[in-house]
């Protein structure tokens, strides 16, 4: 089977989990006793025309299955309907997932381009005092909760007024030229990329060491000893190759994981990203915009997974298609 | 991946090595100390605190710590006593200050009468292991915005954060492990859609299911009904996790000979699977028992960090960090608004390192490369 057909499978083999997920999801939003115009009613801003116009394409007053595929339909053309502000759901959920996103792949990249070589440098001095300070430092990193490392970076950043404590832009934004807006974001990034890196480095830095340390033993590397390579090419050329294979299927899960572990830091940073819309929609009672943020998190979810099963089909050729 | 892992090997570790190698390690003996005093002071807080759970003294709202004094004035050691603190106007900055008050000195007592309480909830008493005499307040962690004692507040916070996890484990194991172990035993159809449904609940980001689930409890709850309900949301999303290995364990101990014969000579499915399946993964459940623990205590501090999970005046450790996320500024002024946070990570790290110890005790496999 080419590429493009495993591509295509493994896309529908998401497809019903997607059904699934938004069947649960909605299942649980019909479970609230809540109006989910209640806050659209109240704010005299929507026009009562726009109430009803969106009274009947959610189908209120319709029972809950003909309800779904309303919104299911609805949904798969685009249309997430209005929010309790009365703009449209889509934009400001396409805003905060590309902000959710951003942070989740510098955070990726951040923590790989760390965990690699420092996984690789404890594999290879094991026992070490370097390979053992790494093992306490991952253990409490582990350990660590990433609302209290941001809290912890947040007191420093406000004693040595370097660093901005929440949020992604300064109150001046608009009025920056390019570069200022560029240096003001970067600015505005580190706080919630070091909290999230420091998290997930931990981990992974582990899984890095012991994967090597696995392969390390197998009777391959030690012929590659026995024949005289230098140690360079074999830990490079003959080990790493193979420890890195169950790394890509982490990498799938570490992205899904950090779009959870990045929901609460978020919150905590007030960063404008998927996990503060789900939130503040769920405070208010936005019942489009709860149900269309737990839909992009579990798209981006199962994107992320089938990313990664991709990716590891392309590095492993052991990998048949079925 | 999880159908990958080798079946639990070496089931049958007695009870007694297990003990004994997690008390021989430095780690997990200190892990397992530092616990047994966490839930001890839980489990004793209405003794061990100066104050009551709800007590509250609205003139000492955000007060500081009160600094204790060991010296007298001419400089000697002594007893140590504290002074009563007022609140007061900054003349120049208009801000509220707190001013100490040393006409009167308060000696630290032992056993001073206070407040009320049953212990363990049937012992009355009103004896607390310290405090100072009434109009003076002894908060050593400084008091919270309705004046109530954050110190006290932790042992009453700890008595929620440290039981959820254990009273979760007792909900999500039973539905994983028969969930798991019927769908790995009859497998075709039934295995399929009861592993997508598992993936589906996987599938959601967690934080946003637990955010869905939270804001379906209704808001006229007294507080340990929603302590309870809480409690099976957090096991609703961690039992799919737990099914997906044990059905892959499952899916390899169901050809092993003995279940085979259990089956042969006509034993039912459904007590085969609990006589013979499940028992044959108890050192993996052990060990994910432990480790599942911390991520209990992480997803209610969470909630209620965010303010759906337990709601005040009940004290938990995650919404008594509330204060820190709605006030960032006041982090510099008022550290110790961060104390729950550091226990939850003290707490975390202990589960983390008994369940570590436990792994290369139980199942030296799966260690991996020590």
């Amino acid at each position: 089977m080419s590429t493009l057909g495993f591509i295509l499978k493994r896309a529908l083999q998401a497809a019903p989990l997607m059904v699934i997920i938004s069947l649960i999801a909605f299942t649980l939003l019909k479970m609230t006793p809540i109006d989910p115009l209640a806050s659209m009613r109240a704010n005299p801003a929507v026009s009562a025309s726009a109430i009803a116009q969106e009274e009947e394409r959610l189908g209120l007053n319709k029972p809950a299955p003909v309800q779904y595929v309303l919104w299911a339909s609805n949904a798969a053309m685009g249309n997430l309907g209005l929010s309790s502000t009365g703009s449209k759901v889509i934009d400001r959920l396409t805003a905060h997932a590309g902000n959710t996103l951003m942070l989740n792949i510098l955070v990726l990249l951040c923590t790989w381009t760390i965990a690699l070589p420092a996984g690789i440098y404890a594999a290879v001095h094991r026992g070490k005092f370097i390979d053992k300070l790494f093992g306490i430092l991952s253990a409490i990193g582990m350990s660590m909760p990433a609302f209290l490392l941001a809290f912890m970076l947040m007191v420093v950043a406000l004693a040595t007024k370097l660093l901005p404590i929440g949020g992604l832009t300064s109150a001046d934004f608009s009025e920056r030229d390019a570069l200022g807006q560029f240096l003001d974001i970067a600015h505005h990034l580190i706080i919630p990329v070091t909290v999230l890196t420091c998290i997930s480095l931990a981990g992974i830095q582990r899984q890095v060491r012991s994967n090597l340390l696995d392969v390390l033993r197998a009777d391959y590397v030690r012929t590659a000893r026995a024949k005289g390579l230098p140690e360079n090419k074999v830990i490079y050329k003959h080990a790493l190759r193979n420890a890195i294979n169950p790394l890509i299927t982490i990498l799938g899960f570490e992205f899904s994981s950090l779009l959870s572990g990045a929901a609460l830091t978020e919150m905590v940073l007030s960063y404008p990203g998927l996990g503060k819309l789900t939130l503040d929609a769920m405070l208010t009672k936005d019942m489009n915009m709860v149900m269309a943020s737990v839909m992009m998190g579990a798209f981006m979810l199962v994107t992320g997974n089938m990313l990664a099963d991709i990716l590891l089909k392309y590095t492993d050729p052991r990998i048949r298609n079925d | 991946m999880a159908t990958a892992q080798a079946p639990a090997i070496n089931t049958r570790v007695s009870r007694k090595t297990v003990v004994r190698g997690l008390w021989k390690d430095r780690v997990s003996r200190s892990a397992l100390l530092v616990l047994f005093c966490f839930y001890f002071a839980a489990a004793f807080a209405d003794f061990l605190t100066p104050y009551g759970m709800e007590f509250n003294d609205p003139s000492y709202g955000n007060a500081p710590a009160t600094p204790i004094h060991i010296q007298d004035e001419s400089g000697n050691f002594c007893a140590p006593y504290v002074y009563r603190m007022t609140q007061e106007n900054d003349p120049e900055t208009y801000k509220q200050i707190f001013v100490l008050q040393p006409d009167t000195k308060y000696p630290i007592k032992l056993f001073v009468k206070g407040d009320e309480y049953k212990l363990l909830g049937f012992i009355p008493g009103d004896l607390h292991l310290f405090g100072v005499e009434a109009p003076c307040r002894l908060y050593l962690l400084g008091a919270d915005m309705n004046g109530r004692d954050n110190f006290s507040r932790l042992f009453f916070g700890a008595q929620k954060s440290l039981t959820i996890g254990f009273l979760g484990l007792l909900i999500a194991f039973p539905i994983g492990i028969v969930y798991g172990g019927i769908s790995g035993y009859c497998g075709g159809l039934i295995d399929v859609f009861m592993m997508r449904f598992a993936e589906a609940i996987m599938s959601i980001p967690s934080l946003y299911l637990l955010i869905g689930l939270a804001a379906i409890l209704p808001v006229g709850m007294s507080s340990s009904q929603r302590f309870a309900l809480i409690t099976v949301i957090l096991s609703f999303i961690s039992w799919a996790g737990l099914a997906r290995v044990i059905r892959g364990m499952v899916l390899s101990i169901r050809e092993e000979e003995f279940v085979q014969a259990a089956k042969s000579i006509g034993m039912p499915d459904f007590q085969n699977i609990v006589k013979h399946v499940i028992p044959q993964t108890s050192s993996y459940l052990i060990i994910a028992a432990t480790l599942q623990v911390p991520s209990f205590i992480l997803a209610e501090s969470g909630l209620s960090l965010i303010g759906l999970g337990i709601q005040q005046p009940d004290a938990s450790w995650g919404n008594m960090l509330k204060a820190a996320m709605d006030q960032p500024n006041e982090l510099l002024n008022q550290p110790w608004l961060l104390a729950p946070g550091f226990l939850i990570f003290i707490t975390i790290l202990c589960f983390n390192c008994i369940g570590d110890v436990l792994r290369d005790v139980l199942d030296p496999k799966l260690s991996g490369g020590r």
